[in-house]
């Protein structure tokens, strides 16, 4: 792969991304809707909230995966396709809590709040959910020459929204925590990576040597 | 890194199960040769498919409801049965090859008939009836399943419990060879399940041994298993091997692995909910993606016939 790739080049991998990113969405249509066989088993509420919830946490962390590949292969073009990642996993996300209010709870406002209150893995599930609207709201080009250094700060908040996002996967399932660990275990990878990263700018004189001039210049105009 | 090497304790066989193997290869030879014998009489396949698995002859039994019983293709495929799997599909596509002929249960503690019994034992001198029950499950789901079975308390009478008897203890089989869930320390196998006498000898408990007029497929609990209909659906032990009459109230396993969430009574209570959600509504497995979830009644809408065995119990508490 080439370290930067043609405008066109960019365009036309933007529609092969976006139509990839649309693949659970239909695959989740298609068994909602019983075609070729394809079902979402014996509780299709519980199937579609999970399936949206589970893809909203991987678009999320394919999201914070995209600094370190860019990182550790020194391509540029992969910041190009952030925004659209990051928008998927508000859209999965979204639509995780939709399907729980409308088709769980009917959009029972009441029982909702009660849920939200009183139930810590809700609590933080919806934390997480509200904390990413401005985000989504912010990630216009226009909204991030408008913010300037502030939009950095604040889309910073992503770290959390993770975070919250994977402990409240963690914390519903019943017993078997395996699946929720792994997500755990890649998020702790991602973040991991960031404070080494972190770690290093701040204590040049250790292993930022090594490098070569060029990565510590682009070191320099790149920022966490 | 080095390879490890170690034995894992689920790689050992127990003596137990190394006899029960080797019983079970030697009768399993006989039983294919007495078909054959027969003419290739239709051999009872494992459950599963709708197809091969064996009609039961029964009779009506009481405390039916009338609601309308879940689909087979719901009761056999959306089930916790963690000995095949955590997932709710695995135990239909885990258990499929596993084989419940022979099958032994052990009976012992304060009784005057302990003994190994042989499945034919156990179920022989039974009537078998049709009893459609309400399923609530304590993750907030319920089904309606058209079980085949026979009241708990006849069997047990016939081991004659002693007056130490205050609790029966139940277990499940355990031989990760054929039961891959075990692999993983999920839970503390093998799986235990316990009653009180008053509950173990209550007329709606039932051991089970099919389900809509057929044998039990595997992943419903072939061949034996426990139903009590007014608690939630994890005391409903499967595959049950060993039945001991004890003096005290057992540990269960899922009051082992989180005692906070479960507990030993785990009797279905819409007052009283899980730390974690709620238990007052349920949604009924089959009603379809726009149904609203129902309220969860007392005791699972048997409180009729079982509060008063709860008359001086703080249900919170003893949850």
């Amino acid at each position: 792969m080439p370290k930067s790739l043609s405008a066109g080049a960019v365009r036309a991998l933007k529609v092969v991304v976006f139509l990839l990113c649309l693949v659970p969405l239909g695959m989740l249509v298609l068994e909602t809707l019983g075609v070729a066989g394809l079902s979402l088993g014996a509780n299709p509420v519980e199937e579609l909230i999970h399936r949206c919830g589970k893809w909203g946490l991987k678009f999320l962390l394919i999201t914070l995966a995209i600094t370190p590949l860019r990182r550790l292969t020194g391509w540029n073009w992969p910041i190009r396709f952030r925004r659209m990642l990051g928008l998927f996993a508000f859209f999965y996300v979204m639509l995780h809590f939709l399907v729980y209010a409308g088709l769980d709870q009917r959009f029972d406002l009441a029982v909702i709040l009660e849920d939200i209150a009183e139930r810590p893995y809700i609590t933080i599930g919806m934390t997480a959910l509200v904390l990413l609207i401005p985000l989504a709201l912010t990630s216009t080009k226009g909204m991030m020459r408008r913010l300037g250094r502030r939009w950095q700060q604040l889309h910073r908040l992503v770290y959390p929204i993770a975070i919250l996002g994977v402990w409240h996967f963690y914390w519903q399932v019943k017993l078997d925590t395996l699946e929720a660990l792994v997500y755990a275990a890649v998020l702790a990878a991602l973040l991991g990576f960031r404070l080494t990263h972190w770690w290093r700018r701040r204590t040049p004189g250790k292993s930022v040597d090594s490098r070569s001039n060029h990565d510590r210049s682009a070191h320099a105009r790149r920022s966490l | 890194m080095k390879p490890d090497t170690r034995i894992r304790s689920w790689e050992i066989t127990s003596e137990e199960n190394f006899l029960n193997r080797r019983r079970f290869i030697r009768d399993a030879g006989l039983a294919a040769g007495a078909a054959l014998a027969a003419g290739g009489a239709a051999l009872a396949l494992p459950g599963g498919a709708l197809a091969g698995v064996r009609d039961l002859e029964t009779v009506p039994g009481p405390y039916s409801t009338d609601e309308p019983p879940n689909s087979w293709e719901d009761v056999t495929t959306y089930n916790n049965f963690y000995e095949f799997g955590t997932g709710k599909e695995d135990p239909y596509r885990n258990a499929r090859d596993f084989v419940t002929t022979p099958w032994t249960v052990k009976v012992g503690g304060e009784c005057d008939k302990p003994g190994r019994y042989d499945y034919a034992d156990i179920v022989g001198p039974h009537a078998l009836e049709d009893r459609v029950y309400r399923h609530r499950c304590v993750e907030a789901w319920s089904m309606v399943v058209p079980w085949v079975g026979f009241p708990l308390g006849d069997l047990l009478k016939r081991f004659e419990p002693n007056s130490n008897a205050k609790f029966v203890r139940f277990k499940t089989l355990f031989d990760p060879e054929r039961m891959p869930g075990q692999r993983r320390a999920v839970l503390r196998w093998p799986y235990v399940e316990g009653l009180t006498m008053a509950e173990a000898m209550h007329p709606l408990t039932l051991m089970v041994v099919g389900v809509y007029g057929k044998e039990l497929p595997n992943q419903n609990g072939a061949p034996l298993r426990l139903v009590v209909p007014w608690k939630y659906g994890f005391k409903g032990i499967k595959s049950i091997v060993e039945i001991e009459f004890v003096r005290r109230q057992p540990d269960t396993s899922w009051e082992l692995a989180a005692p906070n969430e479960y507990g030993f009574y785990a009797n279905v209570n819409p007052e009283v909910d899980h730390p974690r959600w709620s238990q007052a509504r349920e949604r009924r497995i089959g009603a379809g993606l726009f149904a609203e979830k129902q309220a969860t009644l007392m005791f699972n809408g048997y409180a009729e016939q079982v509060a008063s065995l709860y008359a001086d119990l703080d249900l919170r508490k003893n949850y």
